[in-house]
């Protein structure tokens, strides 16, 4: 088995690790936001590699009289992942408008000073 | 690759929230290059314009509401790190299964992908492969995508464009937005950039049929020029641009757009988004539905994005006037 195989796949694997583990580390709100979007981001890097053939091209199709005669990457994980971005950028925008209230709220976005202040 | 891990890393070391923004967005970036490389072009369109542009100044914006640093942590997480470790070593063993990177026999590629490969061009017409699926084939998702994005956008106005003034707690005063007109360069090079960019975001959504592109990437474009303009001369000017009236009636008109059409088909004796009704000539009708779809995206995104801007960006003003 050829090291390269798999290569992609690990470092998606440690990137959605890395954010997995900001995510719970981290008592920072926008830190753990960034978490997300990192592991997020892996994800995406996942789809798009497996939707990559070898000595495929971009799927816009040549020449409509060409068609099978060359090999196209495959086009659905392209148009999951692009809607998934816009998707991530909009909930992203909601998480902020969620700390930017818990800010005004509790003077502070550290998770353990909340708890703290929380309990009475 | 390894350029991303190095980024990825030094996000989970750095204590100062600005430069963790910023590596977020090298790495955004450098993601869009390696999708460029993987032949996912239009996601890689997509991925640098929200990614590193977009996704950087609303936490941007945030930050200047909330302070720049971190508290350091008190003790090391030790058990979140056993989890993350047994999972990542979970997974990884469970990429040992995968089919091999590239190879055509892979089981994604056996189902849809080669159908819509050889058949989508003589059923749609449509040259970029993307954007009939996205905007043809699977037009309920992408129906689905775009209600969240304008649910997310009420969302947002919802949580705060509240009237109510909350005690505001002390922040960073040095990187409270002031417009940037004492900048010469910048202005005169923006004035002459904004209209390319408003033109630029108009041949995306036109010409997702033939090349990369399309709603969301126009519509993600054509808001940028809108940030880039509100940043340089301040959000009053913007807000005489484009009222935020307008930006709220435009988001709601994009989705009204998209389930017209699919309300349309369905009031003429089809199914929910059908195109075959708008034309007589199949690949006609198809080219119609898809821009007529692709317009309602382009809409509700631009104006969604430019939505949740200003009041991001309205935030930080009202906190400014009552210093």
């Amino acid at each position: 088995m050829n090291i390269w195989d798999s290569f992609n796949y690990w470092v998606v694997m440690i990137l959605m690790m890395n954010g997995l583990y900001i995510l719970i580390s981290q008592g920072n709100f926008i830190k753990k936001i960034i978490g997300l979007t990192v592991f997020q981001t892996a994800v995406f890097i996942f789809f798009i590699s497996m939707a990559k053939i070898t000595g495929a091209t971009a799927p816009i199709l040549k020449q409509a009289t060409e068609q099978g005669s060359t090999l196209y990457s495959n086009p659905l994980p392209h148009v999951l992942i692009l809607t998934a971005i816009v998707v991530s950028i909009s909930t992203m925008a909601l998480a902020l408008a969620l700390v930017i209230r818990i800010k005004q709220a509790y003077g502070t976005i550290e998770e353990e000073e909340i708890q703290h202040k929380d309990q009475p | 690759m390894c350029f991303l891990l190095l980024t990825a890393f030094a996000i989970t070391r750095a204590h100062d929230l600005l430069a963790t923004v910023m590596l977020l967005s090298i790495y955004s970036l450098l993601c869009a290059s390696f999708f460029v490389v993987m032949d996912a072009v239009d996601v890689a369109f997509t991925e640098a314009a929200v990614g590193a542009v977009v996704s950087t100044l609303l936490l941007l914006s945030t930050l200047s509401l909330t302070g720049r640093f971190e508290k350091p942590q008190r003790e090391k997480p030790l058990f979140g790190l056993i989890i993350v470790l047994t999972t990542g070593a979970l997974l990884i063993y469970g990429t040992l299964q995968m089919p091999p990177f590239g190879s055509a026999a892979a089981p994604i590629h056996q189902h849809v992908g080669s159908y819509y490969i050889n058949q989508s061009y003589a059923e749609t017409g449509i040259v970029n492969l993307v954007t009939s699926v996205l905007a043809s084939y699977r037009g309920y998702d992408t129906f689905g995508e775009l209600v969240v994005i304008f649910t997310a956008g009420v969302g947002v106005l919802a949580l705060l464009s509240s009237q109510k003034s909350y005690p505001i707690a002390p922040i960073d005063k040095t990187i409270l937005p002031a417009p940037m007109k004492q900048h010469h360069i910048l202005r005169v090079v923006s004035k002459m950039l904004i209209p390319l960019i408003l033109l630029f975001a108009l041949y995306v959504q036109f010409h997702g049929h033939t090349g990369p592109g399309g709603g969301f990437q126009a519509g993600v474009i054509f808001a940028s020029a809108i940030v880039l303009y509100t940043m340089i001369f301040g959000l009053q000017a913007a807000l005489d641009v484009i009222s935020v009236a307008w930006l709220k009636l435009f988001s709601a008109f994009g989705v009204l757009i998209y389930s017209s059409v699919g309300l349309l088909s369905l009031l003429s004796g089809e199914n929910f988004l059908d195109y075959s009704v708008l034309a007589q000539a199949p690949i006609e009708a198809q080219h119609l539905g898809t821009l007529a779809v692709e317009m309602g995206i382009g809409i509700t995104v631009a104006s969604t994005i430019m939505l949740i801007f200003f009041s991001f960006s309205g935030q930080m003003h009202s906190i400014g006037e009552a210093q």
